[in-house]
């Protein structure tokens, strides 16, 4: 009989149920009822808004990323965040670009996955904003049927749409601009005008849950953003009334995707709990800041987008303290 | 105490795997053809040889002395001629210096008469001096002289004993069938170290997952010392003994020091009913109980074994190899270390043997760190193994040790949880070998 040869790995010998590939496909399949919920309201545009900047996102990560990491799943979530937080019925071609864009100079050059600083989503979300800021505000009425595209969604690169649609304001262009509130009860259930992915508080809360129940997000960033706007705003509102209440600011805008989906981003978040709490605290306050006194009627992106660069130095200011060096020997 | 968690912060539920053996009672494995003793065993200085190829050896004859006082002496295990002394594969994974004895065939292994004193007569020093003259070290697996932990510095004033029966490693039944099978050995261990100590207070700690043992332990509680049982919450590394500590006296260990320096002499029940089983018998230390099992191997068990038996010997006594075994482990799954032969002896501190399937040890892909913190809130020892990884892969080791590295328990934690599956504990364990070099280097 001959000596058989053994396997010789280090310990542990053991290994936890989730993989990244698990959490990046979980994130992936939770933002399925999201993109649902986005055709439901504002039809077929929608959805192809979606899946034009995924398919410019994975694309990317094909052609210029590492072999075979289009496995591990960031690179679809990079693309359906970013559609997610674009107007309906934006032209294609620019959706596309932006998913190029998102993992082209989000995350490929900074050396793939993990090694971003900024989340790619907003990145790119940022870059189309500041290319194209006319498509990215021009928010449509829903139209009649769910088969019906926007109009000037098909026109080809760089022949300027026709921006005759007609165009209703955002909750958040209606406050700010015309000082109008809109009920929470709309806010919440979605039938408002907004991006894809601004729609149904609602869905978006349960389907955070979930990743936040598999431990796949970390709550207290979340959490964290939420108690800061609230507090922040519930102060603001009791100095005047002609600011909005806690209630609009939670449930309107891009928030509640923006708190779940992009601050939770585990690369471009904090790795201490501690930070999570500072993270999620300063992308409230800043929320609050830009949307009541900033020049756009939305902060949550350059909110998220800010904190992300301080991340390295919230995780340095607040590294774990070892056991067994905070006793002083003579308590001992 | 009603509904109190004794416990610690962070840590891992890894699965308990304990099903294959732990309803095997233990039992005695022949004796094989030949031992194979090398003169480290132990944490410490190797023993010194003291016989040579051709002696005759009868088994419990002492065939190494201990080499200073952290240190402890080899004993036969088998009586039978030397056949050499040479280099042998070693648990470890290197060669080392081992004594190879061929078995004496149709020898009924009686053993001399007494080699170890009555404990009642002796002094507290005495009975040190005669767990040391036995070659008793801890069983738990790092093998350390337990007459070195019975003897503290003046200074130091123990007032707990903490019995460790925790057993957290997944597998591993061999703690847990000494206290259901022996629990009247492990008091008598008890009462032994607390002359020894002068301690008057014990605390034994078991993992509630083994209501059988606590059960064992509780119906023979002896009244009239002060020992008390504390089922505890089953997590990894429930075992470690600052996390022990912790757990049973809410004391921290501080960084860099041992558990005397809280006060506490932490002993694994196996070596409390060795401490036992050496005065009861009058033999020294030279066969232990063993867990073999994993899905590689036929006919998993606890297995009595003598000292310095081979892999495949022991393997054998189980019925042998299934077609689809793959990696062979001492220890337990979260610490334990591969081997690569068939050949390494069984050890004092030897705690089990796995023999995993190709299933059992499944590979997975490895990815960048996406920075999820997973490692944070694992680590029993408030490390930050992200940021550890991150120094060690790019081979900064000297800042590995400002941040912490010498805390590390290599307890493997970190590696369990990481989703894209970074070998920390591996990465650590280098790092820690490349400081200990570099500053031996330096030193030279």
């Amino acid at each position: 009989m001959s000596e058989p040869r053994f396997l010789v790995t280090a310990s542990p010998h053991l290994k936890g149920p989730a993989t990244t590939p698990t959490i990046m496909w979980n994130v992936v399949g939770s933002l399925v009822p999201i993109i649902a919920a986005s055709g439901y309201f504002f039809g077929v545009g929608a959805l192809l808004v979606v899946a034009s900047a995924t398919f410019g996102a994975l694309l990317t990560e094909v052609v210029f990323g590492a072999k075979g990491s289009l496995v591990d799943g960031s690179a679809a979530i990079t693309g359906l965040l970013l559609g997610l937080t674009l107007p309906p019925s934006f032209p294609l071609w620019m959706s596309f670009l932006g998913g190029i864009f998102a993992i082209g100079v989000g995350k490929l050059i900074f050396g793939g996955l993990g090694q971003n600083t900024f989340n790619p989503a907003l990145l790119g979300r940022a870059f189309l904003q500041a290319a194209f800021p006319l498509a990215i505000t021009t928010w449509p009425v829903a139209t009649g049927s769910f088969w019906d595209l926007y109009p000037g969604q098909l026109s080809l690169p760089l022949m300027s749409a026709q921006v005759d649609a007609v165009t209703a304001a955002t909750p958040l262009g209606l406050m700010k601009f015309d000082g109008v509130a809109t009920g929470t009860r709309e806010l919440f259930m979605g039938t408002i005008g907004g991006s894809a992915g601004e729609t149904s508080a609602i869905i978006i809360i349960v389907c955070g849950l979930y990743l936040a129940l598999r431990n796949f997000l970390n709550w207290r960033i979340p959490v964290s953003i939420f108690i800061s706007v609230a507090v922040l705003s519930q102060f603001i509102h009791m100095i005047s009334d002609s600011y909005p209440t806690p209630q609009f600011m939670l449930f309107a805008g891009g928030l509640m995707l923006g708190a779940w989906y992009m601050a939770t981003d585990m690369v471009t978040s904090p790795v201490t709990n501690k930070a999570c709490w500072i993270f999620g605290a300063g992308v409230g306050a800043l929320i609050v800041i830009i949307r009541l006194w900033g020049g756009l009627p939305e902060g949550v992106m350059y909110a998220i987008l800010l904190m992300n660069a301080l991340v390295p130095y919230l995780n340095q200011w607040t590294q774990p303290k070892v056991f067994g060096t905070q006793v002083s020997e003579a308590a001992s | 105490m009603l509904g109190q968690r004794l416990t610690f912060r962070h840590g891992v539920h890894p699965p308990e795997l304990k099903g294959l053996t732990e309803a095997e009672n233990i039992r005695r494995m022949p004796f094989p053809d030949e031992v194979v003793l090398p003169l480290s065993q132990h944490t410490g200085a190797p023993a010194k040889l003291i016989v040579k190829e051709g002696d005759k050896v009868e088994r419990g004859d002492k065939i190494a002395v201990s080499d200073g006082f952290i240190s402890s002496p080899v004993h036969a295990s088998a009586s039978g001629t030397v056949a050499a002394v040479e280099l042998w594969p070693h648990p470890l994974g290197d060669y080392q210096t081992a004594v190879r004895i061929a078995v004496e065939k149709y020898s009924a292994q009686v053993p001399r008469p007494r080699i170890v004193p009555e404990w009642e007569g002796l002094s507290p020093k005495g009975i040190v001096q005669a767990v040391q003259d036995a070659g008793v070290v801890g069983l738990g697996g790092a093998a350390f002289p337990t007459h070195v932990k019975l003897s503290p510095p003046e200074d130091a004033k123990i007032d707990t004993v903490i019995i460790n029966g925790c057993e957290c490693e997944p597998y591993l039944t061999t703690d847990h069938h000494i206290m259901s099978e022996y629990p009247e050995r492990v008091h008598l261990g008890i009462r032994i170290m607390m002359k020894a100590l002068g301690v008057d207070r014990v605390m034994i700690g078991i993992e509630k997952n083994k209501p059988d043992a606590i059960e064992a332990i509780r119906a023979t509680l002896p009244t009239d010392i002060n020992v008390t049982v504390h089922p505890l919450t089953v997590k990894y590394p429930q075992g470690a003994e600052k996390m022990l500590i912790e757990a049973l006296l809410g004391r921290e260990v501080p960084s860099g020091k041992l558990p005397m320096n809280v006060g506490v002499v932490v002993q694994n029940v196996g070596s409390a009913a060795t401490i036992a089983e050496v005065f009861e018998t009058g033999l020294p230390l030279i066969e232990r109980i063993v867990t073999v099992t994993g899905r590689g191997v036929k006919e998993p068990a606890n297995l009595i074994v003598p000292v310095g038996t081979k892999v495949r010997e022991l393997i054998e006594a189980c019925g042998g190899m299934t077609d689809d075994a793959h990696e062979i482990v001492f220890g337990g799954p979260m610490m334990g270390a591969p081997q690569a032969s068939l050949d390494v002896p069984v050890l004092k501190g030897t705690t089990g043997v796995l023999v995993l399937s190709k299933d059992e040890t499944r590979r997975q892909e490895s990815y960048s760190c996406i920075r999820c913190g997973y490692c944070l809130d694992a680590c029993p020892v408030f490390l930050n193994p992200q940021l550890l990884g991150k120094i060690a892969i790019a081979g900064r080791y000297e800042d590995a040790e400002d941040h912490h590295i010498w805390d590390c328990m290599l307890c493997g934690c970190c590696s369990y949880v990481c989703p894209s599956n970074i070998p920390l504990s591996q990465l650590f364990a280098v790092t820690r070998t490349a400081l200990r070099r570099a500053k031996a280097k330096s030193a030279a």
